[in-house]
């Protein structure tokens, strides 16, 4: 309706320019009235007449867009009259005219835009990096020194803190763990034993599958298992806690986060983890014995004993991993927990980071373990 | 006063509340009149926040009618709800700002949602409803973890702006604002009201905005609403409105705003 009469006329009058407005200068014209305001041409120092007569309705952008018009018109040296203006939109004219010009705010631009940016972004990752590994040798520091002295006053330790860590991480964890090592374990004898029988070697199915399942892939899965289960979990909890000003409520009550919320985590992560990789192993080894029965007619008896021929250290192997692994995944998890800052936001940020960190960490933990073990030729 | 024109903009009839078997309003009527501000008070827990939510459509009643606009909004089509979501601003308690955008471009939400419009106009715009909101120069620039709790409701302000909204709902806009800035925010809605000729419905527990800006007060006892001109509510012989407005904060604001309510001359102008 009236949209269609909303616009703008140029006309000459007596030796100045006269701008007539009309109609309604809403929020929903404003995109319309700003391309015809750009559309016209006003010779320098020319005389302007803003004819507000036929404005039916304004409101903010409106009022914006005219007094943008008369503030752009005279920083070039025009000389700007607005007039015939309803006295019921004076307040609001005077109101936007006090609130002032102000440049727009820039959009945020990433800076790796630009070939220079993008060599700064590399530095400041890099730098960043080194940063964030001192920072959590700090904090390994700090847990080190607080299970330290927990450990000179036994009593302060909260045994019940620690079983309820253990049954979140251990027991509800127990029946993916299984299931999943379970598969591999099928799927690992399955491929083997493809492979083998190429060479006429598939005898040797159980043998690998058991030394694969004991001395990597049974713990391995395991902690990731959990560095996705229970390392987000400790960096989500933490996080919440420390934007609702939780943590910060505790050391003002005497309290020492590090001692009520890490040590708990950190404890009942390496107790459960071995356990778990325990049930991880036999379920793998298990389901590859599955396999080996209804595949290559293998029985019990020659499975156990073609188990036998593993060298023990595989299983111990894998078994001294996992309090490792268990103390990299906690440490990774509260340790982001607390860097969480600010908005709700950074917790979801630090969690994702969390696993991530957690994941590539216990897979180096391994590979440094590998070089170590093969170093002792075992 | 805005008798002029008694167009009701919000009109609820009959509301229930429930949650579990709590009952949190029963049978409650309220208008709230073009070009007036409403202030709602009540107890905590008494429900302001709910019946805000209900309003603004999100809470559905157990029972009863809510118009906004003269439209039902619980029985609205999507085309029908996005063009009353275009006529009405919202500013939840702490601003509820889009944490991963900047300022400016939490402004420029519904300006884009709406308004085929060019970048530099948003950001002109976004700009200018900055300023009018009485935040500093580069607060644009800014996300909203880098800004003050009372710079983030007066960004929330800004956003629930964006639209020039015929009616705006305010959640405790002053809680948690020092005086000074509580009282800036004051006479920001009351330059607002005068020249956009804005409707203002606003939970609040602040006795100096309810005695310096408000035209009525809603006070929300016994799962209802009592409604009236502060004079009125003064007489009011319901124990808990007693106690609200004659304990010693209600007395103390009273005292220094008898000279003659220190309420300036409204105008209503509303855009034609």
């Amino acid at each position: 309706m009236a949209a269609a009469t909303t616009t703008l006329v140029a006309s000459e009058e007596s030796g100045s320019l006269v701008l007539a407005a009309t109609g309604e200068w809403l929020v929903a014209t404003a995109a319309d009235l700003d391309r015809r305001l750009s559309g016209i041409e006003v010779p320098k120092g020319r005389r302007v007449l803003l004819d507000l007569t036929g404005i039916d309705r304004l409101d903010t952008a409106g009022a914006w867009l005219l007094l943008r018009t008369e503030h752009d018109l005279t920083a070039r040296g025009n000389i700007v009259e607005m007039r015939n203006l309803r006295a019921s939109f004076e307040p609001l004219i005077d109101q936007v005219r006090t609130a002032g010009f102000v440049p727009p705010a820039r959009h945020p631009r990433p800076a790796h835009h630009t070939i220079a940016g993008f060599i700064a972004r590399i530095g400041e990752i890099s730098v960043g990096l080194i940063a964030r590994a001192y920072s959590i040798l700090g904090f390994f520091g700090v847990v080190c020194a607080t299970a330290v002295r927990l450990a000179r006053q036994p009593h302060r330790l909260n045994v019940t803190a620690i079983v309820a860590q253990m049954e979140q991480t251990g027991v509800n964890a127990l029946p993916i763990v299984a299931l999943l090592t379970f598969l591999i374990g099928v799927v690992i004898a399955y491929q083997g034993a493809d492979y083998l029988r190429f060479y006429g070697l598939e005898s040797y199915t159980v043998q690998l599958t058991g030394a694969s399942i004991l001395r990597e892939l049974g713990v391995l899965l395991t902690a990731i298992i959990l560095a996705g289960r229970s390392g987000s979990a400790f960096t989500a909890q933490i996080g919440t806690m420390q934007v609702n000003e939780e943590i910060d409520a505790m050391r003002t009550i005497g309290l020492d986060p590090v001692e009520v919320l890490v040590l708990p985590r950190l404890f009942g992560l390496v107790l459960t983890l071995p356990m778990l990789t325990l049930c991880a192993n036999f379920m793998g080894i298990f389901g590859g014995g599955l396999m080996a029965w209804s595949q290559l007619g293998i029985g019990i008896p020659q499975f156990l004993n073609q188990l036998s021929t593993i060298a023990p250290w595989s299983f111990w192997i894998g078994m001294i991993k996992s309090p490792f692994f268990a103390v990299v995944i906690a440490l990774i998890g509260c340790y982001e927990g607390f860097q969480v800052a600010g908005s709700a936001e950074s917790v979801g940020r630090l969690t994702t980071l969390s696993v991530v960190e957690a994941i590539f960490l216990v897979i180096v933990t391994d590979a440094v373990f590998s070089i170590f073990f093969s170093s002792l030729r075992i | 006063m805005p008798d002029q024109s008694r167009e009701a903009i919000v009109r609820v009839r009959g509301l229930v509340n429930q949650f579990g078997t709590e009952i949190v309003h029963n049978g409650l009527d309220l208008d709230v009149i073009r070009g007036e501000v409403l202030g709602l008070v009540g107890a905590s827990g008494s429900g302001k926040s709910v019946l805000l939510r209900t309003i603004v459509g999100l809470n559905r009643p157990v029972a009863g009618r809510v118009e906004v606009f003269g439209r039902d909004i619980l029985a609205m089509t999507d085309t029908d709800q996005r063009e009353i979501e275009k006529r009405w601003g919202v500013l939840f308690q702490n601003g509820a700002l889009f944490s991963s955008l900047t300022v400016a471009q939490n402004i420029e939400v519904p300006l884009k949602e709406y308004y085929a419009m060019p970048l530099r106009l948003m950001d002109e715009i976004a700009a200018f409803k900055i300023s009018i909101v009485g935040l500093p120069e580069g607060t644009g620039e800014k996300y909203p973890s880098q800004l003050s709790g009372g710079m983030r409701k007066r960004s929330g302000l800004a956003r629930a702006l964006a639209l020039d909204p015929e009616i705006v709902f305010l959640d405790e806009p002053t809680a948690g604002l020092d005086p000074i800035a509580a009282g800036d925010f004051d006479t920001l809605i009351r330059d607002l009201r005068s020249s956009l000729g804005l409707t203002v419905f606003m939970v609040t527990h602040d006795l100096d905005t309810l005695f310096s800006i408000c035209d009525r007060v809603a006070v929300l006892v016994d799962r209802k609403v009592r409604v009236g001109t502060l004079e009125q509510l003064l007489q009011d012989d319901h124990p808990w409105i007693r106690s609200y407005f004659h304990g010693p904060r209600g007395r103390a604001v009273l005292l220094s705003a008898t000279e003659p309510l220190a309420r300036p001359e409204i105008q209503v102008t509303a855009p034609v």
